[in-house]
């Protein structure tokens, strides 16, 4: 088998007295797809800017293609390939899509004292690595960011991403402000992804998400790996249940569903006040 | 919708650069509309006299003196952050020059560098304060306003035992920095502020540098993410802002011959409100120096063509509040449209 591309071994973190990740150990290997599922506390963030060099590991090493490393800063990770893509998308709503695909390495022209932001070719190249990523919708590099979906927004930043040499693609939670048929879109961009051989960390609690592009799942509860395993291994309700930490979701859905079936195919009134 | 257009291929940047609606979508739009209304504005009460050399020269002196100013700050609102503390600066300049080639009597070109020496020194100050602390940046120039003012004060009439101190320049000095052009009533100023718009515009709008202050300004974090150094830029623009006032202050101890150690305040909000009507959003990431400069225009023309009118100047402020809030509301409208716009599908 392939060398992951990276890895964590026994990775610690605690801030002051507080652990928040004891002994992670994951992997992910390129053109395949890590899901990281976990609860609201779980301790999903720490472990994304750990790899995306925000925090460092309080012990612990993380390797790529074998070799350990270590990030100093996020720029230091990125330099490296390790792409973090956020809710949001981490775009610029008042930035024209073209700015914003070259911020920090704007393409310019002429010479000396007097090289000047190069726009035609920004927008160009901004909106063929969108459009390769069949956002077909997008061919006006001009417009702002804040005027395209939130899944064009997604799309726009994971092509970024990738235009400018991503290997590894860290996407924290891309679905979950997106409606049902944004985050269909951006499901197929992560396959997209997946598919011209990158690296993808995708975090969720959207356990339908997940299953839909994932190879390989983990589930991290109170800071800890509490499963393992790979695409085919759980059902759909076993893992709802790994993440709400025990049986209790499964039997709140068994009670919703029996409570449908037996009224007439209608949710249960909240009660007023 | 999508189905249509999926099979198109990739279409270059439609050539429609100067239609009009492109125009209204532009930042400076809401400025250069205002502009154009307080010329009518002032063309129908006060006659045609605001537009003759002579009233020229007066609003232009105010939009030079401020605009100065009004740009670098602009420049922070747009990068997120406000400088307050120009203020103080402006007599600060003012003071330096005039203590040490006035009081003192030495070199007028030592007082030069050495009033610039101290408006890069608060810059530095002040940025340095506003990204180790994490204080909001209106808190931290608020305390530099008035430490400095508090400097000026007592150190001038330490040195002094007085409040104003006069200053007499000559020669290329007078010249370069305070003087009259052409034996009329422009400023040297005017020429000083055309220049330095120039560069401005240069910086920000060509050079790849401008692009970080929009992208600082849109989202601090994912700015130094994306490899911006933006501690660096933060305080290169509060140097840039408090350095210019200081050459304001010193521009005009020059001039007049003389500096006082209050004056200067009207600064603050003066500045704010050319650059708010200037169309550059409060909360940072958008706007631009066009923008700033037809704002600051706008302000001055306000200010001075209230004297050209038959109506009592005290009604001036009412028109400059009024007119920001339009200014405001026309420029939320006009950011909307950009926000909201894309290109019909051919």
């Amino acid at each position: 088998m392939t060398t992951p591309i990276l890895s964590l071994q026994g990775v610690n973190k605690s801030f002051g007295p507080i652990d928040v990740l004891h002994d992670i150990n994951l992997e992910v290997r390129a053109g395949e797809v890590l899901c990281l599922l976990g609860d609201n506390g779980a301790g999903k963030s720490t472990l994304i800017k750990i790899m995306s060099g925000v925090h460092k590991p309080t012990n612990g090493t993380i390797l790529m293609d074998g070799l350990p490393v270590a990030f100093d800063t996020p720029r230091d990770a990125s330099d490296r390939g390790i792409a973090t893509v956020h809710q949001f998308g981490g775009t610029f709503p008042l930035m024209s899509i073209g700015r914003s695909f070259f911020i920090g390495v704007e393409p310019t022209k002429g010479w000396g004292p007097f090289k000047v932001y190069d726009r035609k070719k920004a927008n160009e190249i901004a909106v063929k690595a969108v459009r390769d990523f069949g956002i077909t919708r997008i061919f006006d590099g001009d417009r702002l960011v804040g005027g395209l979906s939130g899944g064009e927004r997604q799309s726009l930043a994971i092509a970024r991403a990738v235009h400018f040499g991503a290997r590894v693609l860290i996407l924290d939670e891309p679905t979950a402000a997106l409606g049902v048929k944004q985050a269909t879109h951006v499901l197929r961009i992560v396959n997209e992804a997946k598919r011209r051989g990158l690296a993808v960390i995708f975090i969720t609690h959207q356990v339908m998400h997940a299953m839909a592009v994932g190879d390989h799942f983990a589930v991290l509860i109170r800071g800890a790996v509490a499963a393992d395993f790979r695409k085919g291994e759980k059902t759909r309700e076993e893992i709802t249940d790994l993440m709400a930490g025990g049986a209790s979701m499964a039997s709140l859905e068994a009670e919703i569903e029996g409570f449908v079936a037996s009224h007439d195919r209608h949710l249960p009134q909240v009660a007023q006040r | 919708m999508t189905s249509k257009t999926a099979r198109r291929p990739v279409a270059a940047t439609p050539a429609n650069g100067l239609s009009f609606g492109s125009l209204l979508r532009r930042p400076e739009a809401g400025a250069f509309l205002g502009l154009i209304a307080v010329l009518i504005f002032f063309a129908a009460f006060g006659g045609l006299t605001f537009l003759r050399p002579a009233g020229m020269s007066s609003w232009l002196n105010v939009a030079a003196n401020l605009g100065i100013i009004a740009i670098p700050v602009g420049l922070l609102m747009i990068a997120g952050e406000l400088d307050i503390s120009v203020g103080a600066m402006v007599p600060f300049g003012a003071m330096t020059v005039a203590v040490i080639s006035g009081h003192y009597g030495m070199s007028i070109w030592l007082g030069i560098a050495v009033t610039l020496a101290f408006g890069v020194t608060v810059g530095l100050i002040n940025g340095i304060m506003v990204i180790r602390t994490a204080v909001p940046s209106l808190i931290v120039t608020l305390g530099s306003l008035f430490a400095v003012q508090g400097i000026v004060l007592g150190l001038t009439v330490l040195i002094t035992k007085s409040t104003s101190v006069a200053l007499a320049v000559d020669g290329p000095a007078k010249a370069i920095f305070g003087d009259f052009l052409f034996g009329g009533q422009l400023q040297v100023m005017v020429l000083w502020w055309l220049a330095l718009s120039a560069a401005y515009v240069f910086f920000v709008h060509l050079s790849p540098k401008g692009n970080w202050i929009f992208a600082m300004g849109g989202d601090k974090v994912s700015a130094r993410n994306a490899g911006i150094p933006t501690d660096r830029m933060t305080i290169l623009l509060f140097v840039f802002s408090s350095t210019s006032a200081a050459f304001v202050g010193m521009c005009q101890a020059i001039l007049y011959n003389s500096a006082q150690v209050a004056g200067g305040q009207s600064f603050i909000f003066n500045s704010i409100i050319s650059v708010v009507v200037g169309g550059v959003l409060l909360t940072g990431g958008f706007g631009s120096v066009v923008g700033i400069f037809f704002g600051t225009i706008t302000f001055a023309i306000v200010n001075q063509g209230i004297y050209y009118t038959d109506f009592d100047r005290n009604w001036s402020a009412l028109i400059i509040g009024v007119l920001l809030l339009l200014a405001v509301l026309m420029n939320n409208t006009f950011r909307k449209m950009a926000l909201s716009y894309s290109p019909k599908k051919k």
